[in-house]
């Protein structure tokens, strides 16, 4: 893989470096609970696990600002509690609860939060990328110097509409950082059978927008390749690409046997590449943080996501007179 | 106190499965992630993994044991320091909520008690001074009053701007409100559609003009699934103020490709408005409360009716409300119900039927979603037939749905059986005879309402 090494002295404090591994735990923690729920029918039909990616959106959030935007495909979770969503919120709607973001009525891959700028949650895959170059459009014309995280994979990256979109976006130098969080498997088609060259980021060159590769399994090279990005775009500069190479753990939605990996290469990237035990060992080699520390941490993150999976149970399912409501404004 | 590591459900229809095989032995120590088990569902064999750590206690249901049901407990995971004692029995399955059995409330637009009462409301007040002008000028008049009153209004499309619109409905308007709000897109479809419905989520009211409705085929998916749906799966918090406007509908010896009506398609989906106007008062005074509506709005237009005159209200601020119908004609045998150029053949009808002595009533529904049934019931009510006419092809058309709703709501009523008269169920051929005969016709119309009629 042609990642970059790991920053090898990082320009960040422990706080933050506690941050970004508490950060990354919630997400990790979440999911396994979302997969557990699943498993015993609270969670109903598709459910896209973010699993080994979490240093992705941990990073950008960090090179984020208040006001900038942020959208997704499907394997949505992750994002929205990087961006502070509220996780009972999330997980009641993942069980189709009253009290979830879209009170029951969009279900895993459909969640939205105009308060932290999130625009969802889209369930066509790669359809999320022009809707992001408008909300760039819609920055740039109200002149208010925002820039948006449109985050796509590495299957959605041989949708037609996404170079459409890249003509546009550079024809018109919107401010959108286009974030191709490339797991390797679309699906289950590895990204060498679907896929003319093997890093995607330089098609953006056919239309003049700079891009790069990043380490996806370190949250620190995702946070400056954002902060990078977010100064191209803030400086009216036009778009940008982040090739975010990253691996998804489990498989494409709960029901995929995924057959079309070995168990060893998982295994492997487990083992060694793992973004939450990456900084759990900064933390714990630059003496920022001891093991009780970490302790306490994940306690207090088991708590969170144990109470929001209590709070997705508890919360009741939506009044029938919710079927007819919101389908006009 | 040992936790139960439940037969899980692997796919969104899943039941029951086999517990093909167990990785893991009681004592054996299981972190988060690893996999335990392999189960075999309907569709595959699928890797079962530990979402909790700790040590297996008791294995509670052996390997090779078919139909197990999901939730059954399949085996035990002790914590920290405990023992693995005696080995429960298998528990029932714990039941996931059923989903809730409630009767689904009425549809709001559904059958209603009330007697409905046709709206004779006129568009503009009784002395009101009225101008010739053609449905093209309308159109462009109304977008330039939107753009001049809403800064956040702005128009994108194939041509609008140097080119001054490939119909010529944006004329002038590049002079007048700049490249910014005026804006020529590539020829790009389902890329410039998807980037106007990101802006409208972003606060800002597009009006998207496609060449033709035909084009508007490869951006479907944006307007349907992204447009269309978004308020709903938001829970109501993020609305899609956009209008997608240009021509629909067949025009002239331009071929199968390019001569489609797509009125019945968008009228289908929720979460849409749809108008189709026939004059240009309605063209101007839609295109405005559409401009304005907080809601996706098809608008959908047509390239004959361009150079068409009729009278236009002389007011400041003139709309229509997107939701009623407009009587044309008032009459006592039949009603014919039309909208968009369709309206052309209903007239043209009505006048040779009022020669034979038949008095024909004629709607023009104008909008498409919210249709105003009451207005088309209170007319059939009345007359007791009705002929329903469009250019569109006539499987699943707009008459088609009429014909359902006036027979569950006025059955009673009915003289006769409702007729359809639409395109006929062919692509749009090019010579000119067949072409012709594709169409509606006028001879049509008034053969259908002498058969309802039984003259």
């Amino acid at each position: 893989m042609a990642a970059k090494k790991a920053t090898k002295k990082p320009n960040v404090s422990g706080e933050e470096l506690k941050e970004y591994y508490r950060e990354m735990l919630l997400i990790r923690r979440f999911e396994e609970k979302a997969g557990q729920l699943y498993g015993m029918g609270l969670i109903g039909g598709f459910c896209h696990l973010y699993i080994g990616q979490e240093a992705v959106v941990v990073g950008l959030e960090a090179a984020a600002e208040e006001g900038d935007k942020r959208l997704t495909s499907y394997r949505d979770h992750g994002h929205m509690l990087a961006c502070g969503m509220d996780p009972n919120g999330v997980m009641a709607e993942l069980t189709g609860r009253e009290g979830g973001y879209s009170k029951g009525k969009g279900g895993s891959m459909h969640m939205f939060s105009s308060e932290k700028h999130f625009y969802g949650g889209h369930g066509i895959v790669g359809a999320q990328v022009p809707i992001g170059a408008g909300l760039a459009f819609s920055d740039k014309y109200k002149k208010n110097n925002s820039v948006t995280f449109t985050y796509f994979g590495d299957g959605a990256a041989n949708q037609g509409q996404v170079y459409e979109t890249f003509n546009m976006a550079a024809l018109w130098d919107l401010p959108v950082i286009f974030v191709i969080e490339n797991n390797q498997y679309a699906m289950g088609t590895a990204q060498q059978r679907s896929t003319s060259s093997p890093d995607i980021y330089v098609r953006g060159e056919a239309f003049g927008i700079p891009g790069e590769i990043v380490d996806g399994m370190d949250v620190l090279a995702v946070k400056e390749a954002g902060e990078k990005a977010v100064m191209h775009c803030r400086a009216g500069k036009g778009p940008y690409i982040l090739e975010v190479k990253t691996y998804r753990y489990r498989g494409h939605s709960m029901s995929d046997p995924a057959k079309y990996r070995t168990r060893e290469e998982v295994q492997r990237v487990r083992e060694e590449r793992d973004p939450i035990e990456r900084v759990r060992e900064m933390l714990l080699t630059g003496k920022h943080a001891s093991e009780e520390d970490l302790k306490a941490i994940d306690k207090d993150i088991k708590k969170i996501v144990n109470e929001s999976a209590e709070f997705a149970k508890s919360s009741p399912e939506p009044a029938v007179s919710e079927l007819y409501t919101d389908i006009l404004a | 106190m040992a936790i139960e590591i439940l037969m899980p459900a692997l796919s969104p229809t899943m039941e029951e499965g086999t517990l093909a095989k167990w990785l893991v032995k009681a004592g054996d120590t299981v972190s988060s992630g690893d996999i335990i088990a392999e189960i075999e569902t309907d569709k595959a064999t699928m890797e079962f993994e530990a979402v909790d750590e700790g040590v297996i206690g008791h294995i509670l249901v052996p390997e090779g044991t078919e139909n197990v049901k999901v939730n059954v407990a399949i085996a035990t995971l002790l914590e920290d320091g405990e023992e693995a004692g005696a080995a429960p029995a298998p528990s029932a399955a714990t039941e996931a909520p059923a989903p809730a059995a409630e009767p689904a409330p009425a549809t709001p637009a559904a059958v209603s008690e009330a007697v409905p009462v046709m709206n004779l409301a006129p568009d503009w007040p009784e002395g009101t001074e009225l101008k010739q002008q053609t449905v093209r000028e309308a159109l462009r008049d109304a977008m330039a009053e939107e753009m001049r009153s809403n800064e956040d209004v702005f128009l994108m499309g194939e041509e609008v701007a140097e080119y001054q619109g490939a119909y010529k409905i944006s004329q002038g308007m590049l002079d007048e409100f700049g490249s910014q709000r005026v804006i020529d897109t590539p020829i790009t479809e389902h890329g410039f559609a998807g980037i106007a419905v990101g802006a409208a989520f972003g606060g800002l009211n597009p009006i998207v003009e496609f060449m033709t409705f035909n084009f508007a085929m490869q951006a479907i998916d944006q307007i349907i699934n992204s447009a269309a749906k978004t308020l709903y799966m938001s829970g109501g918090q993020m609305g899609c103020p956009i209008v997608f406007r240009g021509p629909n509908g067949a025009a002239a010896r331009v071929g199968a490709q390019h001569s489609q009506d797509y009125a019945a398609w968008y009228a289908q989906i929720p979460g849409l408005k749809v108008v189709m106007p026939y004059s240009a008062s309605d063209a101007k005074g839609l295109l405005k409360s559409a401009i304005r509506d907080p809601n996706p709005v098809i608008f959908l237009e047509n390239e004959i009716l361009y150079g068409r005159s009729f009278d236009v209200p002389v007011l400041d601020d003139f709309t229509v409300e997107i939701g009623k119908a407009r009587v044309w004609r008032e009459g006592e045998d039949v009603t014919l119900v039309s909208f968009g150029i369709g309206m052309q053949y209903a007239l043209e009808a009505a006048d040779r039927l009022a020669e034979d002595g038949i008095s024909a009533e004629v709607i023009d529904l104008r909008s498409l979603r919210p249709i105003d049934y009451d207005t088309v019931l209170a007319s059939v009510m009345k007359t007791n037939r009705c002929v329903t006419v469009e250019e569109g092809f006539p499987v699943g058309s707009i008459g088609n749905h009429l014909s359902a709703t006036i027979m569950e709501r006025a059955f009673d009523y009915l003289d006769a059986p409702v007729i359809n008269c639409a395109g006929k169920d062919v692509p749009m051929p090019y010579a000119a005879n067949l072409e012709k005969l594709a169409l509606v016709t006028t001879d049509e119309v008034v053969a259908a309402v002498k058969q309802v009629t039984y003259r």
